[in-house]
């Protein structure tokens, strides 16, 4: 079992993503340069958190056109596990293998803080451990992090059971205080907060093991 | 001398001296050196490369006095940063400089880039930068220019560091009217080597290729170096264009194939382009090498068109870095910086003559000694004040017998003209954890990514330091587990400084030590920022020359050498009545620790209820006597509640601080300590309180009996004091250990337990059996958490 962690120049979260599932879990991890087209052998898809490619235009913009995410793409298809952290989970909205988008925060200044999460569904595996309403801590770091979307695909989610997390105080003005979110099929994990900061009971617990570990389950 | 053809200039001399920043007698050594005039490109080379900014022209016999040598320390000043030696293989460089004017003019960028500065002078020596630092000093938070100052230069700090991927785990930030026009921002970066060699600057190897890397040269940041060492006005907003632009997204990339780069071990010189850009870069490698560099203006990446030999060697534009390679690897090297999407190109030649050689269409457009440029710089000699300034002394004639009488009920304040008017002890403790330099800074650390790269053990506002595991991020090791840290703290007690610069300067040292020490850490080394005024003006010089005196005193009885810094003068605003106003003297000291066991670090909040709480160092005065360790007088209380900034600062007692700070670190070690918190600005009742708040829990307070005034109880600082806790099962041998330890060191300082922690969510405090504070922690987390963006948020 080997997870992928993508490698954007402006990533900055891929090594933190390696210390979790291979330092922490154990898993072989390796990175994935954005430029490569080439997932075989891979189990799982990270995309880290970061600046993708500068994110000077929109968050994400940029990065859709990467080719390494051209092969995502059929990777999803075929059933392969994607989990997009913060800036991962902006880029996986731009390439619309996930609904909505993230907008600047209320406040527009960035915040770095531990939360309180509610876990929303425990329907597809990255949640299935617990029991819906958990409460997980878990650390955002995000200038654009509030999700928005219209109120069509916010009923869809909602029908499908697709909101996967929701902040308990919501801390960015994020739609029905929407943190994550999974695509119907269930196999693609978007999120805002850090589950790889949070494997860790040195640097600040270890509610983010359970989402890690879903990576390689069935 | 100027009638000789040689002599004869082709420019207004007094136009093109003033603009940059040279005097006559600067003129005047220039062409003695040369033995004729310089051009108008070589005047710009000498005037930023002469500049405060790049040569210390009035500090460097300062600095020659500091303590720069240790067992631990493997490069000290001299190179872009310094490095000491952690054991383990593991090598720590650090370095703090200022961005202070940029910011002024510009807050979002001039933060931006000074970020961005202090990053690459950590990974220019072959280190991955793990940790940045900052100390802000701003004006009063009541006036709308200062809060958009605040929030610019924070926002900028976020920007850069959070897309660089550094966690920012620390700083500290002071409010007072002498910075209002003039804030400091003084970034401080930290680096774990990644390369076996450190990187150095000097250039080798006769006919070597010469590799730009990084960003493309543009027309920003023209001439910033001489900017930054001239005073602030109205005007310097039209100096706007002196401000550069960070491209942060370019620095991740450029720290990533810098690092790599080195790794290949082709390349054995580099040096970072920061203030006066390629001149400077060109000049230092040149001199430090006692070789020489040709430089072709032709094959420099640039951003524009048409850009003169003028402004291609004095754009400040950042994310650009010079490399001397070894030939036949240049595009092995060139390859790993286009991997990143970064410019690179081979722009000259290491050569044989110790001078900087400049092309430009086929012409030599300058030609200088590099000696001139970067070593032997001139030196301005100041006269320094045999005593102190009358107005300093005045101060020190101010004593706490100025003060109305106290009683159980409160105090009279000096700002209230009615007599009747009692304020109580529980007002002015709220009072205090109001003000904006003594509150909580979360809405600004808040805004900095401090988790990323995962080895932050304790975040902004958790302890007297951060601190950081030591887990390298490249390499088998990255995922192997580590229990050795690094703590890190900037502090500068500013009020003190204005008021007795020299013990100021020892307080700054002192009060970083301690902060290291209140966490577990051995102090190992200091990096300084010395913000002040013009030292054209007799008490500006004296402030500067006083305050490093202090430093070098105290950094050398604690044994924590200085590895380099930088230096920041003519910070000073001309206001529109024409006088002039000088910032508080703000020496910031930048200090590093090693922590063996991280399972052993400790924090400043309680832990439990029914634990004992005691202070360490100086004792409380008893009948009669008055211990001038600790005082009233230039205090954040005097301030705060009576509006007074007077009085002399508190005696330093170096020995005191040693001895009490060896004695926390060796308990902590021992587990015997459960918390550990500093008194500094606002005495005993605030550093109690900053206990509770951090904690959520509440105290059971009772001071034993002294003839004191109660304000000087509660509020008076200094004495090298340290509030910690004790789990009531460890007692005994916490005795113990004070006892044997005072046995040995002959009662060096004193242990009082003053009572214990409680789940009441209460303060409670008495002296002698009477109630003085009774507050609740809720309101005390309030007070603190509220007092920045109930401003900020208006």
């Amino acid at each position: 079992m080997t997870i992928g962690v993508v490698v954007f120049p402006g990533s900055n979260c891929d090594r933190d993503v390696r210390w979790a599932t291979e330092g922490k879990l154990g898993f072989p991890t390796k990175f994935l340069w954005h430029e490569s087209r080439d997932l075989s052998g891979l189990d799982a898809i990270v995309l880290p958190g970061g600046f993708s490619y500068g994110d000077y235009l929109r968050c994400g913009a940029i990065a859709r056109f990467a080719p390494v995410l051209q092969s995502l793409i059929d990777f999803v298809d075929k059933g392969g596990k994607v989990l997009g952290i913060c800036n991962g989970f902006q880029v996986l909205t731009e390439l619309g293998l996930l609904p909505g988008a993230l907008t600047r925060n209320a406040d527009l200044r960035f915040i770095c803080q531990s939360v309180s999460l509610q876990v929303a569904s425990n329907r597809t595996t990255w949640l299935s451990d617990h029991k819906r309403g958990d409460l997980l801590t878990l650390p955002i770091a995000h200038g654009e992090g509030r999700y928005q979307c219209s109120d069509d695909t916010l009923h869809k989610l909602e029908d499908h059971d697709s909101i996967a997390l929701k902040y308990k105080n919501n801390p960015n003005g994020s739609l029905a205080d929407i943190a994550g979110i999974t695509n119907t099929k269930g196999n693609v994990l978007g999120l805002m907060p850090h589950p790889e900061r949070a494997c860790d009971q040195l640097t600040g617990g270890i509610d983010g093991q359970g989402i890690l570990q879903a990576l390689i389950s069935t | 001398m100027t009638k000789s053809p040689a002599f004869a200039v082709d420019y207004d001399l007094s136009a093109a001296l003033r603009r940059e920043g040279l005097t006559s007698d600067d003129y005047r050594e220039i062409c003695k050196r040369l033995n004729r005039a310089p051009n108008r490109t070589e005047l710009g080379m000498f005037g930023v490369m002469w500049s405060e900014h790049c040569c210390y022209r009035n500090s460097r016999p300062l600095l020659k006095q500091f303590p720069t040598k240790g067992p631990n320390i493997l490069v000290g000043p001299g190179e872009n940063a310094g490095v000491v030696d952690l054991g383990h293989g593991q090598r720590l460089v650090f370095k703090i400089e200022s961005h202070n004017h940029p910011s002024a003019i510009e807050p979002f960028q001039g933060a931006a880039t000074g970020v961005g500065g202090i990053l690459r002078d950590i990974f220019t020596m072959g280190a991955r930068p793990i940790a940045l630092l900052n100390s802000l000093r701003f004006g009063p938070l009541n006036e709308d220019k200062n809060i958009s100052l605040l929030q610019g230069v924070v926002a900028g700090i976020a920007h850069y560091g959070n897309c660089v991927g550094v966690p920012t785990i620390g700083g500290e930030v002071g409010f007072n009217n002498s910075y209002s026009g003039n804030p400091l921002v003084n970034a401080m970066g930290l680096g774990l080597m990644e390369t076996n060699e450190i990187v150095c600057s000097g250039a080798k190897g006769i006919h070597y290729p010469v590799i730009y890397v990084g960003s493309t040269t543009g027309r920003d940041g023209m001439g910033g170096a001489s900017f930054a060492s001239s005073e602030l006005s109205s005007s310097s907003l039209d100096d706007r264009p002196a401000v550069q632009v960070g491209d942060p997204f370019l620095e991740k990339g450029l720290i990533e194939a810098c690092l790599d780069a080195f790794k290949s071990g082709h390349v054995v010189a580099a040096q970072d382009m920061g203030a006066a850009g390629l001149t400077c870069s060109c000049s230092e490698m040149a001199a430090k090498g006692e070789l020489g560099i040709e430089l072709n203006l032709d094959l420099v990446p640039a951003r524009e068109e048409g850009m003169t030999p003028y402004e291609f060697l004095l754009s400040e534009s950042q994310e650009r870095m010079l490399f001397v390679v070894k030939p036949g690897f240049e595009n092995d090297i060139m390859n790993r910086f286009l991997k990143w999407g970064l410019s690179v190109g081979v722009v000259g030649k290491v050569i044989k003559d110790n001078i900087v050689r400049v092309l430009h269409k086929g012409e030599v457009v300058a030609e200088l000694p590099a000696n001139a440029l970067a070593e032997n710089t001139p030196i301005n000699s100041h006269h320094l004040l045999s005593d102190p300034p009358k107005e300093i002394l005045d101060h020190w004639r101010w004593d706490e017998s100025n003060l109305p009488s106290s009683s159980f009920e409160g105090i009279q304040s000096l700002k209230e003209s009615s007599t009747d008017i009692i304020i109580s002890w529980n007002e002015i403790v709220l009072r205090l954890l109001d003000d904006p330099s003594i509150s909580s800074k979360s809405w600004i650390y808040r805004q900095y990514d401090y988790q990323i790269q995962g080895n932050t053990i304790i975040p902004p506002g958790g302890a007297d330091a951060a601190v950081i595991r030591l887990r390298p991020q490249e390499g088998e090791e990255a995922i192997l587990d580590s229990n050795r840290g690094v703590a890190a703290v900037v502090d500068c007690p500013n009020r003190w400084v204005s008021l007795d610069p020299e013990r100021g300067g020892m307080a700054a040292v002192v009060e970083a030590s301690r902060n290291l020490s209140c966490v577990g850490a051995e102090p190992l080394a200091v990096t300084d920022n010395l913000n002040f005024s013009s030292p054209e003006d007799s008490i500006g010089y004296w402030q500067l020359a006083s305050a490093c005196q202090g430093i070098s005193r105290a950094c050398t009885q604690l044994n924590t050498p200085v590895t380099g810094g930088n230096v920041s003068l003519y910070n000073e605003t001309r206001l529109s009545n024409g006088s002039v106003q000088p910032i508080d003297g703000t020496p910031v000291i930048g200090m590093v620790g090693l922590i063996q066991d991280l399972n052993k670090t400790i924090r400043q909040g309680w832990i439990q209820s029914g634990s004992s709480i005691w202070i360490l160092g100086a004792s409380f005065d008893g009948k009669d006597t008055v211990d001038n360790r600790m005082s009233l007088s230039a205090s954040s209380y005097l301030e705060v509640i009576h509006g007074l900034v007077t009085g002399r600062p508190p005696e330093i007692d170096l020995e005191l601080e040693i001895k009490t700070q060896s004695f926390l670190r060796s308990a902590i070690k021992r587990d015997l300590i459960e918390s550990a918190h500093d008194v500094s600005d606002g005495g005993l009742a605030i550093s109690i309180a900053e206990c509770c708040i951090s904690s959520g829990l509440g105290v059971d307070l009772d001071i034993p009996f002294n003839d004191a005034r109660l304000d000087r109880i509660l509020f008076s600082e200094g004495g090298a004091r340290i509030i910690v806790s004790i789990d009531v099962n460890k007692i005994d041998s916490w005795e113990k250990s004070l006892k044997e330890f005072n046995m040995i060191n002959m009662n060096s300082f004193s242990a009082i337990n003053l009572g214990t922690v409680s789940d009441s969510g209460k303060l409670l405090m008495k002296i002698n059996g009477h109630e003085l504070i009774n507050l609740n922690v809720s309101q005390l987390i309030d007070t603190f958490e509220q007092a920045i963006p109930r401003r900020v948020n208006a």
